[in-house]
């Protein structure tokens, strides 16, 4: 069968100095569904983006149906044939399903006027060739979220797409969504088109897919066949790592339980299951890790025990406080602090100074304000200490901490929530996007919070991050607990892949996890 | 240098702003004048010339602090507030109502018309807050709204309740004397407003600057997401935030009628609070620069009045050269080439430096 | 029947709504545009003024009502191109762009005027044209209909016809699908090869385009010179007229009417010695309301659907629009 796209020695490197693919090659099959499978990080929105024109790469080149292509902008990569169905979906909430069919390429009647009629029986018909039922008069916001999916889809056929790009469509769907979008996939390859998709839930790649692409660490690990292979050859594959080395050591006795997780829902505004009665505890002078691909309901986990979130049921508390219904401040008055996933989003204020970015969460504590004057004095040798003590590179105390490095604002954030003297530290992407001695520096204090007999609850899509901290790992897919490691010691992420995958799952894991 | 100037950055290049709005002044009058040197020379010096015209600086400043205080602390939680001029008119009407109303002795009358003014301003400051910051209403449309409520029921209670029908224009009974704002230097209109303007900026910038509350404004203008991480709450920061935006703005209105009508005169809305947000642009939302913004527009304004009488130079010249320094100073991408070669230079010589350290 | 009943029911009230709310109605339609866009133009202020001043001085100096139309246009479709400028290129806030336009023009049209005239106050020394009134054949013979809707100037024909014209364009034109697919989501525009920018310049401009009729029909029809600052407020308040027409052809018509209605009821209960500020206030109040509330719908169906609702909703408007006009008629 011939090929309908061939990325040849890909090598992409971002300007800030981030490698994201390297020396990648694939073929992709026409009239195939092709799956690409890896863990977070490992390349493939990249790879994706580079073939679609969004980005160019330093080296390689991609060749669609055997001629060289260099998609100056997506418009062009749109023209020559391929469509692609974003995460986030791109389209227009109050225009009706057919107006988001039709725009950009409008139907006009006497040279000026949309052609209303004609925009509705074009959509109609599209529709009907491919299968996809839509209702064409309807407004996208009155529409679910799978049918949006499916007018996203029609929108790229229409447009004459013979390969179509789908990044991870099936993470905003529901099960039965999912069911119909995959009959949806099968048609269309039915019908002579070409299928490359990107995934996290191997069953579905299994279920789907013709052939497998595995990326690990930007780069292409194999391309085959998916007949030959078993989903845990596939998670093995995406994982494969040594047994990891670098543990810190095991801790003393952990103590009494800080947090207590139990039987915790959570349904999102789209009516989607996001967690499904998820139970555990974190102890004192523990770690616990969550390891999982990323979506899989860690962010929501983080935001209802911070208070930033309500649950749909279940039960949180901290100490024997039930946390359920308090603000993010009464949570962090029990000694909670909160290292947040995106450090830009919620971590800092970037134009703000390093002294106000430390002192967010205690600002009103006697320590640094009396009667309502804030003590700026105090504060700024305060600062100076955490700088010193923190090592983070800045000019002052003064200085904006958007100006600094990625490494050092985590550090501005690390500093903060380590020195409230908390009980219980929630660390989410402790480590994302910093350099290696900063990355050091932030296990070493995590490892000395445990220590100490602060109770730490990790949670990371980098596994060996999970590895090397976790004194206990609970593994997450899919809003569930799918596994639970008790003994850390000998563990590699072998081990954890098929759990993270859905591969396996442990029987009832997610009840009986109560250590 | 180049240290110094990205540390700068924003204030050099209002400064440049300003002189680029300068020099466009002098080409304008010199296009048009017929007499270019003397009416350039009247519009720059012209105010510091006489003390009448030095004290119309002074006095015409006091209402533009208010108002650019007013706006500042709304802008600075990022709240796009225009509503103080509707809380200036209102609560001087309200504030006016209160003074004719009541007999008080005289230091007690100043505080209580003073309290209702601002008062008055605080509602009309809390109503957008709150419809913003609950339910996320366009904070806009709601002050502009605002504004005109302010203007015709302002109107309505002076023409028909308070009204001097022995006036033969349309204002409102003398204030009773007792709540006057004492004026201080014979032969111009110098009033204790003004001091009391100085007062709250200097009070403005220490809550914004040194204060919890201020903190938290400031704070959750910069990124809300942060300030809810990190346990503000929200809804009380904004609603705070407008609230006494619409008390300073009040306060300012209440002070001019106290200080120098003495009366509610005003049949068109003053425009103070559109004052109000260009000086709080030039003085870049900080307290402090706002009473040296607001005194920079009002002597331009009063320069250009000069021009208007002694010269052949419509005042209307000082509108356009406003709204250039405006563009210039809100425009991101005015001098950002620039400020970006200076970035990359310092950051290449920083490099340089660490790497002479550890080699 | 009281004197103001029979006022407000006279054919004479009736026409001066229309004509009172021409100069409103081209502005709000304007502003619509521009939301629609999903960037507002809070600018009409000035881009009314400098159209009523450029249409007055061409037609002075040329003596042709057509050359005073064209100038009038450019001039105002120039703001508006003026205002996408310093929005998308150099970066600064739209509402603080617009707010030194509006500024730029009130200087701008006095010190211009001082030029041509040596007047600062208005043109009544130069000999400016008028737009024609125009009696329609038929209609102008039907008893009250006639008296209503016949003999206005030809702009106010104009603002009516400029409701329909606004609707073809927005809602049955390739470049109005355009336009609200890029106030919508301007990402999804972008992914199918619309360019942004180039979009929301034609929506100011076209927002300009609107807003420089309302200016030719202040200067060159509602009456028959320019003075300063003539526009009083009317751009401010067709931001009003807008918001509570949500921005739809039809709301914005029956809101400017409202809003026309109010003005006219003002001007004639002034002479009764009635106060007519708390008339004049309701359209403002009315529109505050109707903010609120549409704002509180919006973020219940936001906590049922998650889905940022930033638009109002059409039907809710009319429904309110349709109670204000019942109330505002009864009183």
């Amino acid at each position: 069968m011939e090929n309908i796209l061939q990325v040849k020695n890909i090598t992409m490197v971002y300007p800030t100095g981030v490698i994201a693919n390297k020396d990648v090659s694939m073929d992709v099959k026409k009239n195939s569904i092709h799956a690409i499978v890896g863990e977070n990080g490992a390349g493939k929105s990249t790879l994706m983006n580079v073939i679609f024109g969004k980005i160019h790469p330093q080296e390689g080149e991609v060749l669609y149906k055997g001629e060289k292509v260099s998609f100056k902008n997506p418009n062009y990569a749109i023209k020559a044939g391929i469509g692609m169905v974003h995460q986030h979906l791109m389209l227009a909430p109050d225009l009706t399903v057919a107006e988001n069919m039709i725009l950009g390429i409008e139907p006009k009647k006497g040279k000026i006027f949309l052609d209303t009629v004609n925009a509705l029986e074009i959509t109609r018909e599209v529709s009907k060739k491919y299968g996809l039922d839509v209702p064409v008069d309807k407004k996208i916001k009155d529409l679910p979220i799978g049918v949006r999916q499916r007018v996203e889809i029609l929108k790229a056929l229409f447009r004459n797409a013979e390969l179509l790009i789908l990044d991870e469509p099936t993470s905003v769907l529901t099960p039965q969504e999912t069911e119909i979008l995959f009959e949806t996939l099968i048609n269309l390859k039915e019908s002579g088109k070409t299928i490359l998709f990107i995934s996290h839930k191997l069953s579905e790649v299994k279920r789907l897919a013709d052939t497998v692409t595995v990326m690990r660490d930007t780069r292409v690990i194999t391309t085959r066949d998916a007949s030959d292979l078993t989903e845990e050859k596939i998670a093995h594959l995406m994982v494969g790592r040594d047994i990891n080395s670098g543990r810190i050591g095991e801790p003393e006795n952990p103590g009494n339980i800080r947090l207590a997780v139990k039987d915790l829902s959570y349904v999102d505004d789209e009516n989607v299951q996001i967690l499904k009665d998820i139970s555990f505890d974190v102890r004192a002078g523990e770690i616990l890790g969550i390891a999982g691909v990323e979506g899989n309901g860690q962010s929501e986990l983080i935001s209802i025990i911070t208070g930033l979130l309500k649950p749909a049921d279940g039960s949180v508390s901290v100490d024997d406080n039930n946390i359920i219904g308090l603000s993010p401040r009464q949570i962090r008055e029990l000694k909670v602090s909160h290292i947040p996933e995106d450090r830009m989003e919620n971590g800092v204020a970037d134009m703000a100074s390093l002294e106000e970015n430390f002192i967010v969460d205690r600002y009103y504590k006697s320590e640094f304000s009396k009667n309502g004057k804030i003590n700026w004095k105090y504060i700024k040798d305060y600062s100076v200490d955490l700088i010193k003590r923190f090592n983070i590179l800045t000019q002052s105390s003064k200085t904006a901490a958007g100006a600094l490095s990625g490494g050092n604002i985590q550090k501005v954030v690390v500093a903060r929530e380590l020195s409230s003297n908390p009980e219980l530290i929630i660390a989410a992407q402790p480590t994302r996007g910093v350099d290696i001695g900063s990355e050091e520096l932030i296990h070493d204090l995590l490892k000395k919070a445990r220590d100490d007999g602060k109770a730490v609850f990790l949670i990371s899509a980098d596994l060996d991050e999970i590895l090397k901290l976790s004194t206990r790992i609970i593994v997450i897919y899919d809003g569930h607990i799918t596994k639970q490691f008790t003994d850390c010691s000998n563990i590699s992420g072998m081990d954890l892949g098929p759990y993270m995958l859905g591969v396996k799952m442990e029987e009832g894991a997610s009840g009986k996890i109560h250590s | 240098m180049e240290k110094f100037i990205l540390k700068y950055f924003t204030l050099i290049r209002t400064i440049i702003a300003i002189l680029v709005g300068m020099i466009i002044s002098v080409v304008l009058i010199y296009l048009i004048s017929e007499m270019p040197a003397y009416s350039i020379k009247q519009f720059f010096l012209g105010p510091v010339l006489s003390k009448g015209r030095f004290a119309n600086v002074i006095e015409n400043a006091s209402p533009m602090i208010f108002c650019g205080v007013a706006i500042a602390i709304a802008f600075q939680a990022k709240q796009f507030n225009i509503g103080a001029e509707g809380a200036l008119f209102i609560s001087a009407a309200v504030g006016t109502a209160f003074a004719v109303s009541t007999g008080m002795p005289t230091v007690l009358h100043v505080i209580m018309v003073l309290v209702v003014a601002g008062a008055t301003g605080a509602i009309w400051g809390f109503i957008p807050g709150i419809l913003k910051a609950k339910w996320g209403a366009s904070e806009l449309v709601a002050s502009l709204m605002m504004n005109y409520i302010a203007y015709y029921g302002g109107l309505y209670l002076i023409n028909s309740h308070f009204r001097d029908k022995d006036a033969g224009f349309l204002v409102s009974i003398r204030l009773p004397e007792t709540a006057w704002l004492p004026q201080f230097m014979p032969g111009t209109r110098l009033h204790l407003g003004i001091l009391l303007a100085v007062i709250f900026a200097f009070l403005g910038y220490y809550f914004l600057y040194h204060t919890t509350s201020g903190y938290e404004i400031r704070t959750t203008g910069n990124n809300q997401k942060f300030a809810k991480f990190g346990g503000m709450n929200i809804v009380k920061v904004i609603v705070l935030a407008q609230v006494l935006s619409g008390m300073l703005a009040g306060l300012g209105g209440m002070t001019e009628v106290m200080g120098i009508h003495r009366r509610f005169n005003w049949q068109m809305s003053p425009g103070y609070g559109w004052d109000g947000v260009i000086v709080a642009i030039i003085g870049r939302n900080h307290p402090l620069l706002i009473i040296f913004a607001a005194f920079f527009l009002s002597y331009m304004r009063v320069g250009g009045q000069i021009l208007n009488l002694m010269a052949d130079v419509p005042s209307e010249l000082v509108l356009v050269i406003q709204s250039v320094i405006i563009i210039l100073i809100t425009a991101e991408a005015f001098l950002s080439t620039w400020k970006n070669k200076i970035t990359i230079k310092e950051a290449e010589r920083v490099e340089v430096a660490n790497e002479s350290v550890t080699q | 029947m009281s004197p103001l009943l029979s006022s407000i029911f006279s054919t004479g009230f009736a026409f001066a709504i229309l004509r009172v709310m021409t100069p409103l109605l081209f502005p709000a339609l304007g502003v619509a545009v521009s939301e629609l866009a999903g960037s507002i133009n809070i600018s009409l202020e000035g881009i009314m003024l400098m159209a009523a001043f450029f249409g007055v001085i061409v037609s002075a100096f040329t003596g042709s009502l057509f050359l005073a139309l064209i100038a009038g246009m450019a001039a105002g479709v120039m703001m508006g191109a003026l205002l996408a400028y310093f929005h998308l290129k150099m970066k600064a806030d739209i509402i603080m762009g617009a707010i030194a336009l509006n500024m730029f023009a009130m200087g701008m049209t006095i010190f211009l005027l001082y030029i041509f005239t040596g007047d600062k106050g208005s043109t009544s020394s130069l000999q400016s044209l008028v737009f024609p009134s125009i009696e329609i054949p038929l209609l102008k013979s039907i008893p009250i209909l006639g008296e209503i809707f016949s003999g206005h100037n030809i702009l106010t024909y104009v603002a009516l016809l400029a409701v329909p014209f606004f609707y073809v364009l927005m809602f049955k034109t390739p470049l109005g699908l355009r336009i609200r697919a890029v106030g919508q989501n301007p990402h999804a525009a972008e992914s199918v090869g619309i360019n942004v920018d180039k979009i929301k310049l034609y929506a100011l401009m076209l927002s300009g385009f609107f807003g420089s009729l309302g200016g030719l029909y202040l200067s060159m029809g509602y009456v028959s010179w320019f003075s300063r600052d003539m526009t009083a407020g009317r751009g401010f308040i067709a931001i009003a007229a807008a918001t509570l027409g949500g921005n739809m052809p039809l709301g914005v018509l029956l809101s400017s009417l409202l809003f026309g209605f109010v003005n006219s009821i003002a001007i004639y209960i002034a002479s009764l010695n009635v106060p007519s500020e708390l008339i004049q206030m309701i359209p403002y109040l009315v529109t505050l309301i109707a903010l609120a509330v549409f704002a509180m719908r919006a973020q219940r169906i936001k906590n049922r659907v998650g889905e940022i609702q930033e638009h109002f909703d059409e039907d809710a408007v009319k429904a309110v629009v349709k109670d204000v006009l019942k109330t505002g008629g009864e009183s």
